[in-house]
């Protein structure tokens, strides 16, 4: 079976002077298209470190990550902006949009940089920020739109040019509780309309009604979920080996 | 694609004020110090330029115009006597020392003429002819100078060296590098202005045959007179134009400040796009996250400073033409072709462009998952 994303024996190794911290201890993960996983876990557990390997930002210590049947792995540095470009939408805590952008030429940016550009990339802009309900706000920018808005824009922006996967990291953070869980339903939405692979890095378990999965991570190794986080029976997380914590 | 380089720069107004006038700053100091140069390189041969000869004659060892010592006027003859020559002068450009009616002295060069002559006598002239130059005492000088000299106009009397001298006409632009503006005259009198014997002179000015090749008319007037110098007009301009602009420092000096004005244009503009930059450091980390290629990124910081370049090159260019043109009804001779305007304005996109080079680096090494750090 093809995933979206499959992650085998992912390691993440940091080495500062001489101390080292295993950041990731052999991930086996895999995300199927139309489906929403909630990557969860306590800080430092490096939900953060494997959603930028799944996204092609950092490169694993071992392992491999293969990309709609890609292994990025084996590309070289200079691929990966191309993989990303092409496979992947990002989603961010902060939004990360443009200032000086209008709402459309931010979502048009996106399309412009995967090679659609003028008139149809502007019919595909109105068309993407009508699918997250904020398409009357085109003109606007950045600043003039309150935060759940932004997080829209930037989920238009992420799904902009049909990317594989939509990699989210703690999106409903700046939320209040009630426009996170919109934001949240609306990504998931979008998975399931779309056929998209959507992994969501967040702290908050509220949105476990959105996820068809819950992944628990714990010092860089995937653990059982525990009980209180949620008791969706289908939820479930591949336990791996135990962290590993290298230091001099 | 949306004008995110525009948009980034116009987005701080303040800091593009501050951006443009740092480059108009540089466009202006570079075009004045440029311009100055060109100015001082230009009077320092203006006489050369403008004497119609194809030749030049002078004594051994000759560097420059006004270095020129006496040799005696049997050469000329010799020249004269040369197969190719159309026709010889016998010239002088000497220093002398200007009396004003009031007394006071002033340095000046002497030029002595022909004035039945095509070749080597005053030009833009504004009062007065060359012929005029027959009458008794008679001079030419620049009206530029007419404060200085303290003659104002035709008639007055002055004296040369302990000889009398008469203002018969005036020119106009022919500005002298050194302090000592020119004095035109006849050979003869220019003899007694400088003190030189009957039978010697400074140069022998030469107009070709019609069809006679210069470069071998220069060698053979060598070859006659081996203990001369005999130089084409355009060699003696560029000897005498390097001698004042560079081995008198002057011109090095110049050209330090029209650096001086690109190094500060760089620093100021790196300056500003480094900070403009850094401020929008989030979003070009976001874009590189997003899978935006480095040239797209790289062309972001690029258009910026062009459009930075082309603003402020717009603005400097405008005050330099007020600049030029004050100084020119003032007495500096800053010259400003189109040429040098255009010549300018690539080099203030190169001064943009470099002043980028930092900012582009710290957009090259920029690592995307900074995007994931608040």
């Amino acid at each position: 079976m093809s995933y979206a994303i499959e992650t085998r024996g992912v390691t993440k190794q940091y080495v500062q002077g001489e101390a080292s911290t295993l950041a990731l201890a052999g991930i086996d993960l895999t995300v199927s298209r139309g489906e929403v996983v909630l990557l969860m876990g306590p800080s430092g557990s490096g939900k953060t470190t494997l959603l930028s390997i799944m996204g092609c930002i950092l490169r694993p210590t071992s392992g491999q990550v293969i990309l709609e049947g890609n292994d990025v792995t084996a590309m070289s540095e200079k691929d990966l902006p191309h993989m990303r470009l092409k496979h992947i939408g990002f989603v961010f805590q902060g939004f990360n949009l443009f200032p000086t952008l209008s709402v459309g030429e931010n979502v048009e940016l996106s399309l412009s940089l995967k090679g659609v550009r003028g008139r149809d990339a502007k019919k595909e802009a109105h068309r993407l920020l009508d699918l997250v309900g904020i398409e009357h706000k085109y003109q606007s920018f950045p600043a003039d739109i309150s935060g759940g808005q932004k997080q829209r824009v930037a989920i238009a922006r992420a799904v902009a040019g049909s990317p594989v996967a939509i990699l989210a990291d703690e999106p409903t953070a700046a939320l209040d509780s009630h426009t996170g869980k919109a934001v949240v339903e609306m990504m998931a939405r979008l998975a399931h309309q779309e056929n998209r692979a959507v992994v969501i890095v967040t702290h908050d378990g509220r949105l476990a009604d959105f996820a068809d999965r819950i992944v628990w991570m714990e010092d860089g190794v995937l653990a059982q979920v525990p009980d209180r986080t949620t008791d969706h029976a289908h939820l479930h997380a591949t336990p791996n080996s135990a962290p590993v914590q290298l230091g001099i | 694609m949306p004008p995110l380089a525009r948009r980034n720069l116009f987005h701080d107004r303040v800091r593009l004020i501050v951006t443009l006038t740092g480059i108009a700053f540089s466009v202006v100091l570079m075009v004045v110090q440029w311009g100055l140069f060109q100015g001082f390189s230009t009077s320092t041969a203006s006489i050369i330029d403008h004497s119609g000869a194809d030749i030049w004659i002078a004594a051994k060892d000759t560097a420059y115009l006004e270095q020129a010592v006496p040799f005696n006027e049997r050469k000329y003859y010799q020249v004269l006597a040369t197969p190719g020559v159309a026709q010889a002068v016998k010239y002088i450009v000497r220093w002398s020392i200007w009396k004003q009616p009031g007394g006071r002295a002033e340095s000046v060069a002497i030029v002595g003429c022909d004035p039945d002559s095509a070749m080597g006598g005053p030009f833009n002239l504004v009062s007065g002819d060359a012929q005029q130059l027959k009458q008794p005492n008679a001079i030419i000088i620049d009206r530029i100078y007419a404060d200085k000299l303290d003659a104002h106009k035709l008639g007055d009397m002055v004296e040369i060296n302990g000889y009398r001298a008469k203002v018969v006409g005036f020119t106009d632009g022919i500005r002298a590098f050194t302090t000592s503006p020119y004095v035109f005259t006849t050979f003869k009198r220019a003899q007694d202005y400088v003190v030189i014997d009957d039978d010697h002179l400074n140069f022998v000015l030469v107009k070709a045959a019609p069809g006679v090749d210069i470069k071998k008319l220069q060698a053979d007037l060598q070859a006659r007179l081996p203990d001369n110098e005999v130089f084409t007009t355009a060699e003696f301009s560029q000897m005498t134009r390097h001698y004042w602009m560079f081995t008198t420092g002057a011109g090095i000096a110049v050209l330090m400040a029209a650096a001086l004005g690109l190094i500060v244009g760089i620093a100021v503009v790196a300056q500003t796009i480094y900070a403009t930059t850094m401020d929008h450091i989030r979003e070009y980390g976001t874009l590189k996250a997003m899978g935006a290629p480095n040239s797209y990124v790289l062309s972001v910081i690029m258009q910026q400073a062009a459009i930075a370049a082309a603003l402020g090159y717009v603005i400097g260019m405008t005050v330099s033409l007020f600049v030029v043109h004050g100084a020119s009804s003032g007495g500096a001779n800053i010259i400003l072709t189109w040429q040098t305007a255009v010549e300018l304005f690539f080099l203030t996109l190169a001064m943009c462009a470099t002043a980028a080079v930092v900012s582009v680096k710290k957009i090259l090494s920029l690592d995307p998952a900074m995007v994931f750090k608040e």
